[in-house]
């Protein structure tokens, strides 16, 4: 059960011009495990949802066809589970069990069997509470195993994943895997996306890469694909394994300080932690899920009030608002000095279209509309944005979104930049270019703290890092320079 | 799945319309603080100038959805969800809420849910607030004049009703339809593309 | 404050009733008792609803904190009244120019005010001994309301506690792009309505895919669905629904016995 069948497929979104995937030919026999690689924007998503049956008609253009075991998924979604990038969209019910039981009930399992096959499907991926648990209560990484659960309670012959672990620590990453690897039957197909290449490979016997302009550019066992095109498939943004991109460390030691955090802390989110950032250096943050790392970035960038201890910002960079906390500080002066990204990147647009998303800084801090213009198109470019440029930012793929997010933070070019999880969802090219983006600052004598869980990220090139524990730590974070 | 039923309800249309409902229940309970807070500094019936806002998810509600019972539903769900919050009218919004929702609908149902353009939406408003406005005198204010009070409340409130709730959802759709958000129903689908 | 947790201790014996004979039983009492305009029958209704309150596990405290705002709307029926009672007979108790206040008005406001209580007490007393997905799947099954209605509504609720979350971080977002409204109040308010229309913005969009979620797991298939959470509606339930007819009704009979009752129309 679950054999896929795609012939000449392809989506255009209602109100785009050009196709989101097109030309795709594909077929997966049922119990076959394949990895679905391709550029940022390449249309993996659109090319997931079209196999749950999740495109609306009435939401854009179709071309050629799609079936699950000879029937139109839109019709027929009985066979279908998927796991969508983002969990907390994802959740219909208060109570955890009763999400579960949902997607169940929906499909008239007989009510006595429900709740055993709820319990099995928690168990199978390691939900460390009980049924009751309330889902608004779940941190990330345990909303998108409940997620995983609600999809494997169905037994869906085919299991859709997009980019199931993007987000979480590395030990919740490694638990989901392991969740899925346990928990798939032999005739499940499985179909993941997932840009971290090499974490993937364990789960799969098959790579799809899909080709940006369209169709299909390699199909076949991981070792031959890698072989045959890897040079290609990595200048073009897949995360081929084995190659590594050369890591940008800080030449000159770091400047003058810039900003202080004493005892900084928001109880219950944050315990009190002592930081110190300078110009000139790029510090990473580190810690697992949940131990208030986002809190802690929010904190910095004088967008929350602190709970206890505070936020001091040095004369370098406050000039003559040193003596006021950044909380405190006005708008326009605050983006002028601090540019934040946020973790979830819709969370921080605020206008209609992406250009406007990327002026309103510059324009907020009184920039003559040439000069808006010119940072705008740069940056567009920069970051291949260009072609996206009217679209509106809610519409965006993950990658493309991310790329806008930091892009709106560099704009108005703050001397401290604090970036919460820049790299979750990127294509090698993306996370390339957000190294040499960053280095290329500290270089400048920008400051520059990542918040992040990509450990390649970090050994490409933080000088320095913090690691946040669960207990509060008497001691503080600070663990000095690095090696 | 795919029914070609132009009027049966989608999972988005249930849920859209929910969540305004929702949406609005909460905005309920703000505005009786307003209304019973602040606002008491002009008396009624004056104070029926802003009583249009009560209206405004039917009207909205039945713009968006453009389904056979979305202003009834919508504006019912808002009152339950106000209720829930704890509004300072409490469990009679079960009657009034609906019954003001179904004053609604009829414009709505009188056109056969082909018409959406402006003149209905300001028909529904007004007769949702002629609605309200008949519950409360008879209800509410019972023993009061019809000259000084009566008619004049009525009037006001059809009048606030017209403009807010009327006007003021059109208004409201447009925007919303503007952000995107609405690319799913026939309202939000008259955009170029990029 | 806004909070949508049941209050009540739940092993009360009325509290664990199922919730549609709860809410049909509230509506009928209060059905009956809009039909008086006199102060006594509400009177001894919102005496029996405070005697059975112990049954729902609520504390008075609770109640009180919980019927707070219903004073404002009290307030605002007895100065209508005031000011715009047709029938102004009855001892002059005060006469101050424009305004006459009669024994005869007051009598009507006192009824006005302890009807509206008397009305909006068992709604009060509902909602806080009843959790939201029991409703919605005793709704489904005990009064046969539409299933795929009743579990919208429900999911769409769920969003209400994250609307806060989603305010808080508009404002942020804005004040890191360098928008904010200083000490202007003009721009204050603009910002104001700005970040309420993109909660709303915000709310939509989340709908819109909270649907696609449900789709996702076969909410509009067609199937007929099952139910994991089974709702009864025993005898215990028909009882409370007609005990609540049976004193709503004899409120109005005590009074019409006193000959104090006064229908709202006629
Ligand atoms: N709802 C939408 N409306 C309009 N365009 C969209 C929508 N969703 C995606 N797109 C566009 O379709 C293209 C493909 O998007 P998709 O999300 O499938 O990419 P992806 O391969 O998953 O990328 P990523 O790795 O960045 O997540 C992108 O250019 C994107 O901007
Ligand atoms: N707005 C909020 N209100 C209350 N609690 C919150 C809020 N946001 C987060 N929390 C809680 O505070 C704690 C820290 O959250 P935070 O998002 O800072 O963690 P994090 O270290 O960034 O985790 P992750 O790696 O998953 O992003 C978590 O337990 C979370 O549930
Ligand atoms: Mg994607
Ligand atoms: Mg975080």
């Amino acid at each position: 059960m679950g054999a896929v069948e795609v012939r000449g497929f392809g989506w255009r979104h209602a109100g785009r011009k050009a196709w989101a995937v097109r030309g795709v030919d594909l077929r997966i026999e049922a119990g076959e495990r394949v990895l679905l690689l391709g550029p940022s924007g390449a249309g993996k998503s659109t090319l997931l949802a079209a196999l749950a049956g999740l495109l609306p008609e009435d939401s854009g253009e179709q071309e050629g066809t799609v079936e699950i075991d000879g029937l139109d998924p839109r019709k027929d979604r009985e066979r279908v589970g998927i796991v969508f990038q983002d969990p907390e969209t994802q959740l219909v019910m208060a109570r955890s069990g009763d999400d579960v039981a949902f997607g169940l009930e929906n499909r008239g399992v007989p009510a006595g069997e429900i709740w055993p096959r709820v319990d099995e499907a928690l168990r199978r991926v390691g939900f460390p509470y009980d049924r009751d648990r309330p889902t608004a209560a779940l941190s990330g990484g345990e909303q998108q195993r409940l997620a995983l659960a609600g999809a494997l309670a169905l037994r869906p012959g085919l299991l859709l994943l997009d980019e199931p672990t993007a987000n979480l620590d590395p030990a919740g990453a490694d638990l989901v895997r392991r969740a899925v690897a346990g928990a798939l039957s032999a005739d499940t197909t499985l179909i993941l996306v997932e840009h971290r290449v090499a974490e993937a490979l364990p789960l799969v016997d098959r790579v799809v890469v899909l080709e940006p302009g369209g169709g299909v550019r390699a199909d076949g066992p991981p070792e031959a694909v890698f072989a045959a095109h890897g040079e290609a498939l990595a200048a073009e943004g897949v995360w081929v394994p084995g190659r590594t991109i050369p890591p940008r460390h800080a030449t000159t030691p770091p400047g003058e300080e810039l900003l202080t955090a004493d005892r900084l802390g928001l109880p219950p989110r944050l315990a009190p932690t002592d930081l110190r950032v300078r110009a000139g250096e790029a510090l990473a943050v580190l810690g697992p899920n949940g131990v208030g790392k986002s809190t802690l970035a929010l904190l910095l960038g004088g967008l929350l009030r602190p709970g206890v201890g505070r936020v001091t910002a040095t004369a370098a960079l406050a000039g003559a608002d040193d003596r006021t906390p950044p909380h405190r500080w006005r708008a326009p002066a605050l983006t002028r000095r601090i540019g934040s990204v946020f973790q979830d990147p819709e969370h921080q647009f605020v206008t209609a279209t992406v250009f406007d998303e990327l002026a309103l800084g510059p324009r907020r801090t009184g920039q003559s509309e040439p000069a808006v213009r010119a940072t705008v198109d740069a940056l567009l470019d920069r970051l291949r944005l260009t072609r996206l440029a009217g679209a509106n930012p809610y519409t965006l793929s993950g990658g493309e979104a991310r790329r806008l997010s930091v892009a709106t933070a560099l704009a108005t070019a703050p001397r401290l930049l604090i970036c919460d999880e820049p790299t979750f969802g990127q294509d090698r090219r993306t996370w390339r270019e957000l190294l040499d983006l960053f280095a290329d600052l500290r270089d400048a004598g920008h400051a520059v703290v990542t918040v992040t869980h990509d450990a390649d990220f970090v050994a490409a090139l933080a000088d320095r890092t913090v690691t946040l524990n669960r207990r509060p730590d008497p001691a503080g974070g600070d663990s000095g320079r690095r090696p | 799945m795919t029914n070609t039923d132009s009027n049966r309800w989608r999972t988005i249309d249930i849920v859209i319309a929910a969540v305004l409902g929702v949406a609005f229940g909460i905005i309920f309970w703000a505005w009786g603080l307003l209304w019973n807070g602040p606002a008491d500094a002009i008396p009624l019936p004056g104070r029926a100038a802003i009583y249009g806002v009560w209206l405004v998810p039917a009207v909205l509600g039945g713009l968006i959805i453009r389904k056979p019972g979305a202003a009834f539903f919508t504006l019912t769900v808002a009152a339950l969800v106000s209720v829930a919050l704890g509004s300072s009218w409490g469990w009679t919004l079960v009657i009034q809420g609906p019954l003001e929702a179904a004053a609604a609908e009829l414009a709505f149902a009188a056109f056969g849910y082909r018409v959406f353009r402006l003149p209905v939406a300001l028909l529904a408003a007004t007769l949702a607030g002629l609605a309200a406005a008949l519950y409360d005198v008879f209800i509410w204010y019972p023993d009061t004049a019809w000259g000084s009070f009566r008619l004049p409340y009525i009037l006001i409130t059809a009048v606030s009703s017209l403009v807010i709730a009327g006007l003021g959802s059109v208004a409201l759709t447009r925007a919303l339809a503007r952000t995107g958000v609405l690319d799913r129903f026939p309202a939000g689908r008259e955009r170029a593309a990029i | 404050m806004i909070s949508l947790e049941p209050v009540a201790a739940p092993g009360a014996p009325l509290a664990r009733r199922n919730p549609v004979a709860k809410l049909a039983a509230a509506l009928v009492f209060s059905a009956v008792l809009v039909a008086t305009l006199d102060p006594v029958a509400p009177a001894i209704a919102i005496a029996v609803e405070l005697a059975v309150l112990p049954l729902f596990g609520i504390r008075y405290r609770v109640l009180a904190r919980r019927a707070l705002p219903l004073l404002a709307a009290a307030a605002g029926i007895v100065v209508t009244l005031v000011l715009f009672a047709a029938d102004r007979s009855g001892r002059v108790l005060l006469d101050a120019g424009p305004l006459l206040v009669t024994s005869g008005v007051l009598l009507t406001a006192l009824g006005l005010v302890l009807r509206m209580f008397a009305v909006a007490l068992p709604g009060v007393i509902v909602f806080a001994t009843t959790d939201p997905t029991d409703l919605a799947d005793a709704l489904v099954q005990n009064a046969k309301a539409p299933a795929r209605f009743a579990i919208g509504t429900l999911a769409a609720f769920r969003l209400v506690p994250l609307l806060g979350q989603e305010w808080q971080m508009i404002e942020m977002a804005r004040r890191a792009r360098g928008v904010d409204a200083g000490r202007n109040p003009v721009a204050k308010l603009r910002l104001f309505v700005s970040t309420a229309f993109a909660l709303l913005v915000g709310a939509i969009r989340r709908g819109t895919r909270l649907a696609v979620a449900m789709d996702a797991r076969g909410f509009d298939a067609g199937t007929p669905r099952t139910f994991a959470r089974r709702q009864r509606f025993g005898v215990a339930d028909g009882l409370l629904v007609a005990g609540a007819a049976v004193l709503g009704s004899a409120a109005i009979a005590v009074s019409v016995a006193l000959g104090t009752f006064r229908p709202l129309i006629g």
